[in-house]
């Protein structure tokens, strides 16, 4: 093996090994910081002795162990808090008897995961203190690969990393799962983290995007790692039901020079019939424990549409349900205006339409584009021509985007030329 | 990425044994391992090659060739797909499985294909998660 190959072992070890090497550490000495800096001291150690010795057989009991060493060598020199030293040389103790990392797929590794997930995703935290901390203790990533992804400089992330385990130091935030009432709650909290990761990746807004697909690639790894752990929790079969199948139309969703390909347009022989499969299974798992909640409807609004073979064979009907019902456990009015594009095709453009008006009124939706937009068509199918022309304008002169301002404008322009058609021959 | 990892047929496998209890129970440890990491995303294994056939095309011709065949150590008695980082990802991985028949065996891990537009496809012109569902709606409602 050469020393690249080595190299290229050792990152990859680092991929496998190092959330459950943090995550058993961070149960051991109470501090995540902490935790990765051992961690982090072992994959030194690694990256000098392996490219001699070889790759152990056993790569996650030799970094425990390189860990666990500098770990009593800090509590020897007192390095740390007294209370704690005691603490955690019993710890350490303890921990040795138990059988070796793989030895013991466990429960208790499983559980420290569970625990730092909850952890990295703390309320305490921002939003984008959660996604970095995240991504860097349990998806295995490096402040670099973090940074490139979300187009950030590197130092941006890493103080962001270091803020984020001041945080949770300074709030004390207890290495745990929480329970009862906090849980739906933090629960919410994990899975927010892990779609923001995914939309990242699924939505790019700018920039040197190779990178991002494989931000999509994590937040489904973390997503299927939390389904194992937390088997019995609909929401999190629900979310990864919904980024499997979303993913399952990368290959589609863009024509050959670069442009968008809306749903019903995408050509389905290029869905990914492995991912779509695993979705459905997930949503079934999902669905085996109780009441959808948003995450699982929308899962459910996502397998319509994945089980539908052509578009025209799309089940409107219970989309436009579904839409109702993810109204009622998470009202907003984006869903509502998803709900009456789907009554609209499933019942007809005046019910749709209805719905639309209601909106308006609201108020809330009245700056985005996409209001007016369905509006216009909407009423385009009603004949009502001259209205709609005046919508498709007001669309065009809300949305930034140029291809899609041009076809609202051509819109508008086929709708005057429709209703001036039809003036004359009722003239 | 996504990575087929073969496992190739002995006389064994093509013989249409089973593999013993305790192969069974490894093999079974390990791919929950794969699960619970979130690399797994199938796997199978294969019945022997005597209840497979071939289809042999020879230019707009197609002849029908039923197993069993002879080269035992070129078939396939099973594969998994998984999805990780890297190559030496892969390697490490299937490094850590059990050895698959019991004797001298081989693990061959070869990259999928991925849609080469999957990277140069998230162009800037993709909207937000919310908008995306939007627009399709209503691009799917101005077809009716």
């Amino acid at each position: 093996m050469t020393s690249d190959d080595t190299h290229r072992a050792i990152e990859a070890v680092w991929r496998i090994e190092s959330a459950r090497l943090i995550a058993g550490l961070a149960r051991i000495v109470r501090d995540v910081g902490l935790a990765e800096d051992l961690a982090q001291d072992a994959l030194v150690a690694a990256l000098e002795r392996w490219p001699e010795t070889g790759v152990p057989d056993n790569p996650g009991a030799w970094l425990m162990a390189a860990a666990k060493h500098r770990a009593i060598d800090l509590v020897r020199k007192s390095a740390l808090h007294d209370r704690k030293q005691e603490e955690i040389a019993r710890e350490l103790d303890d921990d040795d008897r138990r059988p070796d990392i793989h030895a013991t797929l466990d429960d208790q590794f499983g559980d420290d995961l569970l625990r730092l997930i909850f952890m990295t995703c703390h309320p305490s935290l921002s939003t984008e203190a959660r996604v970095a901390l995240t991504l860097r203790l349990l998806g295995g990533l490096t402040t670099v690969e973090i940074a490139r992804a979300f187009l950030v400089p590197e130092a941006t992330i890493a103080q962001r990393i270091v803020r984020a385990k001041r945080t949770l130091a300074e709030h004390r935030v207890e290495f745990e799962v929480p329970r009862g009432e906090q849980l739906a709650e933090r629960l919410a909290s994990v899975l927010g983290v892990i779609y923001l990761v995914f939309n990242e990746g699924y939505s790019a807004t700018a920039g040197d995007d190779w990178l991002r697909p494989a931000l999509c690639e994590d937040a489904l790894r973390l997503g299927r790692v939390l389904a194992e752990l937390a088997p019995n929790e609909g929401e999190v079969h629900g979310l990864v039901s919904l980024m499997e199948i979303q993913a399952s139309r990368f290959r589609a969703r863009v024509g050959p020079s670069g442009e968008p390909v809306l749903l019903l347009d995408q050509d389905r022989a290029r869905w990914d019939q492995l991912l779509i499969r695993r979705g459905l299974a997930a949503f079934a798992r999902a669905e085996r424990q109780g009441p959808l909640g948003p995450y699982a409807l929308q899962a459910a609004i996502a397998a319509c549409h994945a089980r539908a073979r052509t578009g025209d064979e799309t089940d409107w009907r219970r989309i436009a349900e579904l839409y109702g019902e993810l109204s009622n456990v998470a009202p907003s009015p984006i869903v509502e205006l998803n709900r009456a594009v789907a009554v609209a095709m499933a019942f007809g453009p005046a019910a749709g339409l209805q719905l639309v008006e209601d909106l308006v009124r609201d108020g809330s939706l009245n700056e985005y584009h996409l209001l007016p937009s369905v509006r216009a068509d909407l009423l385009a199918k009603l004949e009502r021509f001259d209205e709609a022309a005046t919508e498709f304008e007001r669309a065009a002169s809300l949305t930034k985007n140029g291809r899609e301002q041009a076809l609202l404008r051509e819109r508008a322009a086929t709708s005057l030329r429709q209703s001036s058609a039809r003036g004359a021959r009722v003239d | 990425m996504r990575f087929m990892v073969m496992v190739k047929s002995n006389a064994a496998t093509e013989a249409g044994e089973l593999p013993s209890t305790e192969l069974l129970a490894a093999m079974g440890k390990f791919n929950e391992e794969l699960v619970r990491a979130g690399v797994m995303l199938a796997g199978e294994g294969l019945q022997p090659s005597s209840k497979g056939a071939r289809i042999k095309f020879s230019g707009g011709k197609r002849k029908v060739v039923d197993g069993p065949f002879a080269e035992s150590k070129e078939l396939i008695a099973g594969f998994w797909i998984i999805q990780v980082k890297s190559k030496a990802e892969a390697i490490e991985w299937m490094k850590r499985c059990p050895n698959p028949t019991g004797e001298d065996g081989e693990l061959e891990i070869r990259q999928v294909f991925e849609a080469d537009d999957f990277g140069e496809n998230l162009t800037p012109e993709l909207r937000q998660a919310e908008e995306r569902v939007a627009a399709d709606a209503a691009r799917n409602a101005s077809k009716r």
